[in-house]
């Protein structure tokens, strides 16, 4: 066998197209790492490219390109474990193939038009073409309506392989949380003049899809990189898998409330709201106990360190960025001040890198080292400082951009909104005020750290297991014996 | 604990079956009471539906306050005598349009990607849900002279504070600045819970005689 070559021909289909997406994701990532720059130097010199990429347009493709990666992402990693799980060749690949490929040319368009068009006239049809002016999913009706479409044929690929092939717990999971994070999308796609009409379903996929479908979404992909990477058994891991699925889904939904207190919905909301979604860090630390049991148990012995370590970083960060900066605001009595404040962008920073970010680099490490051939990826590894400097560095970035929000957050919520009542002096006065000026230095100093370091991460994706001659090391031994089910249970496999 | 079961080798909770029939059951449980308070809640958002939350279109024709509620006991929107928007008075169905224009302009010219509305968007500019309602305005004679210049041209009527900040030139036609002014004045008449909490409105006349 020769390593350090790639091999991408040896891949199944569905992996082959899982490396297409996981590469623009990558791209994408890069591209919202330097519009957030734009955004954050506009905050310290407001005249920096005013009139040519306004704040609003950078702010836009910043979040935009994050949703999207973050999605190709997702399906990466769902074709790259689809065929693995099933034990049968993906169903329908010409047309996971065109998807493929209608996806990212739309997605290319919306951004020219973004940056180019920017906006249009206050008609229908500047929704319709290009741009619907609300946060997130911002993207023009058509290529809503795109999007869908190719939902639903790599739904088909995935729910047919299975169908074909055999199912499991995760499987399961995976095919019918697919079904609700598609089918939310669907709850953006219409226009209203009644703006709390438009916000209350606005939340439906802003919040349904993070901290409910998209949180259960990465729970099945732990749950198979455990498997992977450490030899996890399947029987404790799907057991954790339905367990955070009732805990996620039990205090998620009914946590939307959350976003419905100040937006003319019924008071009720603020009960509803503050009650479940303070329950929501629960299956966060469940996760975190989870994956660090798990790992503690196979005493770290894994056969790919950098996933490993992406995917503890996703255990600690969804349950920090999610769980505790989430939970921090997420009460009506603490939100009416924070509302709205530099604390939202400290909690949706940390949360989205610490719950997302890590646990797709963590897929694409798992994916990298097959196309190295199953190259040695444990310890000793050859230029493994690059992996290494890349998580401290994105990983120090966001934490320093996070704290210097929260403080910014503080100052703001106090001046603004505390002493203020919120009108636009009392506005201004907060952002004026010394501790958000030096706040927002810090956040851009510490961004470019986080961009070094994404550069590295970059880098290392291309160049980890170069020249590598050992095979993969050999994990799951461990557990042989339990597996066939009569084995005696070894202790501690209970709580698992 | 699981004393009754024919196979005791695993404790009930620690079965992968429990934990797949709860998961089914609470998700299930759950969707349904979102799905009914859902019901429940568009009722209640309907403009200008009884339960008062959401006001109707034509709530632009008249004065609109921010005054204390014992009862509730924080800020809620009041409904005053007419003081029609641009000196006309409108149909409900007038009004709907002049305001629906409104909203579509936001949305075409991306505004939540600065300005926070209900609180929601971005954090570049100040928030839009009490905009209408806000002193820097003046007074209440002033406002609407005033709020036409700036959005006519945001960058010569700049107010940065010392920010630097200005609001980019949406380059608004005269119809779309007149929706973008109704939106905001029914966008503050919006019962928001009392956010933002301690907003004090600009001067105006009085808020009884003549309201709905
Ligand atoms: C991975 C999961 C999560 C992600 C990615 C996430 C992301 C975000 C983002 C981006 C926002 C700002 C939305 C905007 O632009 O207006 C937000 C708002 C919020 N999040 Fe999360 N969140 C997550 C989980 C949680 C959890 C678990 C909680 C509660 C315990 C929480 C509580 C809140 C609250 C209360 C707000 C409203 C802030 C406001 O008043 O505007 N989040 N979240
Ligand atoms: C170079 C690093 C980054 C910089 C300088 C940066 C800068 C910014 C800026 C200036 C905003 C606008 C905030 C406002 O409206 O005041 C923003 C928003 C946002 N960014 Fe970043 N960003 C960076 C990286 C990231 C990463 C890695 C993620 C997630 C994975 C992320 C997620 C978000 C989200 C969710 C928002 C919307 C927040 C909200 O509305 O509450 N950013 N970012
Ligand atoms: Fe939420």
């Amino acid at each position: 066998m020769t390593f350090g070559r790639l091999e991408f021909a040896s891949l199944r289909i569905g992996q082959k197209l899982a490396v297409h997406y996981f590469a623009v994701a990558m791209v994408l990532f890069l591209a919202q790492m330097l519009f957030g720059l734009l955004a954050a130097w506009q905050f310290l010199d407001p005249a920096f490219l005013f009139g040519v990429l306004d704040f609003n347009v950078n702010r836009m493709v910043h979040i935009n390109a994050m949703v999207v990666w973050m999605l190709y992402g997702f399906i990466g990693s769902i074709y790259w474990l689809v065929e693995d799980e099933a034990g049968v060749p993906l169903a329908g690949p010409r047309i996971a193939k065109a998807a493929f490929w209608v996806f990212t040319v739309a997605v290319t368009i919306v951004v020219v038009v973004y940056l180019f068009v920017q906006s249009g006239p206050g008609d229908a049809w500047t929704l319709w073409l290009i741009n619907e002016g609300r946060e997130y999913i911002e993207a023009p009706r058509w290529a809503d309506i795109g999007i869908v479409v190719c939902m639903l044929a790599i739904f088909y690929n995935v729910a047919g392989t299975f169908l074909a092939g055999r199912w499991s717990g995760i499987s399961g999971v995976l095919v019918l949380d697919l079904v609700a994070l598609a089918g939310l999308y669907l709850a953006g796609m219409f226009y209203t003049t009644n703006l709390p009409m438009d916000q209350y379903w606005w939340w439906w996929v802003i919040h349904l899809w993070v901290e409910a479908t998209w949180e259960v979404l990465v729970g099945c992909i732990m749950a198979w990189g455990l498997i992977k990477t450490l030899g996890a058994r399947r029987r404790i891991v799907t057991t954790w898998l339905y367990i955070e699925v009732a805990l996620m889904f039990g205090s998620g939904i009914l946590g939307l409330g959350h976003h419905y207190f100040w937006i003319g919905t019924p008071e009720y909301w603020l009960g509803v709201g503050g009650f479940f979604s303070a329950l929501e860090p629960i299956p966060l630390v469940a996760m975190v106990v989870h994956a660090v049991y798990d790992a503690g148990r196979h005493a770290f012995r894994a056969n790919n360190h950098p996933a490993l370590a992406w995917l503890i970083a996703h255990a600690f960060g969804n349950f920090l960025g999610a769980g505790v900066w989430g939970f921090m605001q997420t009460l009506p009595q603490i939100n009416l001040y924070t509302h709205g404040t530099q604390w939202s962008s400290s909690h949706g920073h940390l949360a989205f890198f610490g719950a997302y970010v890590t646990i797709i680099v963590a897929m694409i490490y798992v994916a990298v080292q097959r196309l190295r051939g199953n190259a040695w990826m444990s310890a000793g590894l050859q230029g493994g400082w690059r992996w290494k400097w890349a998580l401290g560095l994105t990983h120090l970035g966001m934490m320093g951009m996070t704290v210097a929000l929260l403080i910014a957050g503080y100052e703001q919520s106090f001046v603004e909104r505390a002493i203020g009542g919120s009108t636009w002096q009392a506005y201004f006065e907060g952002q004026t005020q010394p501790w958000f000026v030096e706040a927002m230095w810090w956040r851009m100093a510490f961004g470019v750290l986080m961009t070094f370091g994404v550069v590295l991460l970059l880098w290392d994706l291309v160049r980890i297991g170069v020249g590598e001659k050992r095979p993969m090391k050999v994990v799951g031994g461990l557990d042989d014996v339990e597996e066939t089910g009569s084995g005696p249970v070894p202790e501690g496999s209970a709580a698992g | 604990m699981a004393e009754g079961a024919d196979e005791p080798r695993r404790e009930w909770w620690a079965s992968e079956d429990f934990w797949r029939k709860c998961a089914i059951f609470v998700t299930g449980f759950m969707a349904l009471v979102l799905v009914m308070l859902t019901f429940h809640t568009l009722t209640v958002i309907e403009a200008g539906s009884e339960a008062g939350r959401v006001p109707a279109y034509s709530v632009i024709n008249h004065r609109i306050g921010y005054e204390f509620d014992e009862q509730r006991n924080f800020a809620v929107p009041v409904i005053g005598p007419p003081a029609p928007l641009f000196g006309e008075m409108l149909s409900e169905e007038e009004a709907r349009r002049l305001v629906d224009h409104g909203k579509l302009t936001v949305q075409a010219r991306n505004c939540m990607n600065c300005h926070t509305l209900l609180g929601n968007g971005a954090y570049y500019a100040p928030d839009l849900t009490k905009a209408w309602l806000d002193p820097g305005w003046g007074n209440e004679a002033a406002r609407e002279i005033l709020m036409t210049r700036f959005l006519d041209d945001p960058i010569a009527n700049a107010r940065t504070f010392g920010t630097g900040r200005r609001m980019p030139d949406p380059n608004l036609t005269e119809a779309e600045l007149r929706g973008v002014i109704a939106y905001l004045k029914w966008m503050s008449a919006i019962d928001t819970n009392g956010f933002p909490h301690g907003f004090t409105p600009l001067p105006q006349g009085p808020l009884t005689g003549g309201g709905r």
